[in-house]
């Protein structure tokens, strides 16, 4: 089904910001914003909420200190015992940089395998830009128009007198 | 909105827009290739070549080739490893560990630096898997079963330790930096106008529409990652300092090591920096974002981290004297004065009183000398390596043994190609990739540039006389 959109062109992060709050207080529902770089404090007028993905990278180190200490462990002190240097068979001292570096890579691999999952990034050559200069100079709102119930012209009103320098109307085929 | 004190100097001039920003960046990825470029990239490939030849007569009549001895068994090659780990630190320091410091000045440069660690890592990865002699055995050096035909690998090994050190760091690295690339990458496609760089940035990009969510998240992932890259990069050096401290020999059984060699690292690599980024900013017309204010900043770290190696090096003289070890002792002393006293000297020189000229603020401020200071670091620090590695071991415990270390002609080839290497991967990231992460500079444009600076001296009225002659001060 084809999703018919609003789009606000901005040329400011503050005027943005402050459009996006009276936006938002007069009810309409801004499906997104798309900007070329990210903006400070839009998280909280946008209503976006805090991401979970440092759970994810520490449960990841986790995994990884885990993994390392009883790799290193059942591999040196019960699959094949030898005695190094006169050292204890499981000389944990030793096992430190290992484990330190696998923590390391597990969070962080945990942590981007599953951000491009959530974000939904992968090699791909259909691309759902709205407008192009989004990822040049220009901030982007989109609000969903819904057959019969949005008033184009109102809602082309309530965006320009809150500082959009544009307003477009784009068809996306799904 | 963000506040940024008026005193601060702009950190892009020329009075730029975002736009501006985006076609001062896309222009060397779009145009055609820039005779200069294509020139530097030339001579980088003869490098290259030279590298592929010393490797292959190395494979083919094996380490007989360099100039290793039964006295001196780690020279060149381990020298070099270090080098090439120490440079790329600069890289993770800027794009990490400054990140976290919020210092905004880093945003134009991290880009290029973090290549600069990705291609330095490669480089110094080529030197442990050639002196294994049988590089195509080196995946012997991961955890395989007993059944496969060796032992487990022995994890009290510091050799084992950098196996997962050096790994780990690669690829973290590679990770940010990928990730810091996505959001340029999707500014290219969107400006792409032959099909071949539109395919070619589409996929790069991963289909990335900086939409608000996306951007949370990025911002999110870009500091944990700078906060795991933080204690990893400062672990990697020190695990490649334990390589020498856990061992007997004299000059190296030191607990000073990790320290020292983590200074050594940052003091190598933003030398590095400074060389690249000097270079880039002309060849690229990017002197409005790799501002002096930029070359200033490096400088002042180069300063402090190289005061810390002088004071590394006067410790080390004076322990080896106040522990009454006399072989620590005899070890210190032919370091200085004995037949590799230029090595220690030069090193020295380098590293110790070249930098301290940097206490001048017309010298911090000036290309030319921080372009030539650069060289002297880089220099300086690759003796340094030597003069701890060879000096240490060709005058071992027993005098008998005593030998010398001189390199062979593959020696110099091996060193010399991965320089090439090295160039040659640069060259091509410059050309092909964002040089400058444009969607951070542009980030920081509305509080650091210099219209803002203007701005502000016309908002706050009684400040108007400071301001203003702050920035003639610094005109």
């Amino acid at each position: 089904m084809n999703k018919k959109f609003v789009l606000g062109i901005y040329d400011d992060e503050d005027v943005l910001l402050h459009a996006i709050e009276t936006i938002r207080a007069t009810g309409t529902k801004i499906y997104e914003v798309f900007s070329p770089y990210p903006i400070h404090g839009i998280d909280d007028v946008l209503g976006i909420k805090r991401s979970r993905l440092p759970i994810v990278a520490f449960f990841g180190g986790l995994t990884g200190m885990s993994f390392a200490l009883w790799m290193q462990i059942w591999m040196l002190g019960f699959d094949w015992p030898m005695i190094i240097g006169g050292k204890p068979h499981i000389a944990l001292p030793s096992f430190i940089p290992v484990t330190f570096e696998l923590t390391v890579l597990f969070a962080a691999f945990s942590m981007v395998i599953v951000f491009f999952i959530v974000t939904n990034l992968k090699p791909s050559m259909r691309v759902n830009v709205f407008d192009k200069r989004s990822t040049d100079d220009k901030f982007v709102m989109a609000i969903e128009v819904k057959e019969g119930v949005t008033d184009l012209s109102a809602l082309n009103k309530l965006l320009r007198s809150n500082g959009a320098v544009e307003v477009n109307e784009k068809e996306v085929i799904k | 909105m963000q506040h940024v004190s008026p005193i601060r100097e702009p950190l892009v001039t020329g009075g730029k827009t975002y736009h501006d920003i985006t076609e001062d960046v896309c222009r060397q990825v779009e145009a055609g290739p820039n005779p200069r470029w294509a020139a530097a990239l030339a001579v980088s490939l003869v490098g290259l070549a030279i590298f592929f030849y010393s490797v292959y007569r190395t494979l083919w009549f094996g380490i007989g080739e360099w100039g290793l001895n039964r006295t001196v068994g780690w020279a060149w090659d381990i020298t070099n490893f270090v080098w090439w780990v120490g440079i790329g630190h600069a890289g993770t320091l800027i794009s990490a560990v400054l990140l976290l410091f919020r210092q905004k000045w880093r945003s134009s440069i991290n880009r290029a630096a973090e290549a600069m660690t990705i291609f330095a890592v490669i480089c110094a990865a080529m030197f442990p898997v050639l002196h294994m002699g049988r590089p195509w055995l080196a995946y012997w050096v991961l955890p395989l079963p007993n059944t496969f035909g060796s032992l487990w690998v022995n994890f009290n090994s510091p050799l084992l330790w950098d196996v997962f050190a050096i790994s780990t760091y690669f690829s973290v690295s590679l990770v940010f930096w990928y990730i810091g690339l996505i959001p340029d990458f999707a500014t290219i496609r969107d400006r792409a106008v032959g099909p071949i760089a539109r395919r070619a940035y589409s996929i790069l990009s991963m289909g990335w529409t900086g939409s608000a969510k996306a951007w949370s998240r990025y911002e999110t992932v870009s500091l944990i990652l700078a906060g795991v890259a933080t204690p990893l990069v400062l672990s990697v050096h020190t695990i490649v300092s334990m390589d020498f401290a856990t061992s007997v020999i004299p000059g190296w059984h030191t607990t000073i090591f990790p320290p020292y060699f983590v200074a050594g690292a940052i003091f190598s690599g933003f030398a590095m920096v400074l060389t690249l980024m000097i270079i880039t900013r002309k060849v690229f017309h990017l002197e409005n974002y790799i501002t002096l204010e930029h070359i200033e900043s490096m400088n002042k770290v180069i300063i402090t981290t190289g005061s810390i190696v002088g004071v590394a090096y006067t410790t080390e003289f004076f322990i080896a004297w106040y522990s009454g070890v006399e072989y620590e002792s005899y070890a210190f002393l032919n370091r200085a004065f004995g037949p590799y006293w230029w090595a220690y000297w030069s090193m020295m020189t380098c590293n110790v009183i070249t930098p301290q000229l940097f206490w001048f603020r017309t010298i911090r401020r000036s290309l030319t000398a921080t372009f030539i200071i650069s060289i002297f670091v880089n220099i300086g620090m690759w003796f340094e390596r030597f003069v701890i590695i060879v000096t240490s071991l060709h005058r071992d415990y027993l005098p008998s043994s005593w030998a010398m270390f001189s390199p062979t002609i593959i020696d110099v080839g091996i060193y010399v190609g991965t320089i090439g290497l090295f160039f040659t991967l640069f060259f091509l990231f410059v050309k092909f990739f964002p040089v400058v992460n444009m969607a951070e500079v542009k980030a920081i444009l509305k509080s650091s540039s210099e219209v803002t600076h203007t701005h502000a001296d016309t908002m706050h009225g009684t400040d108007k006389d400071l301001n203003t002659n702050t920035h003639h001060r610094h005109e």
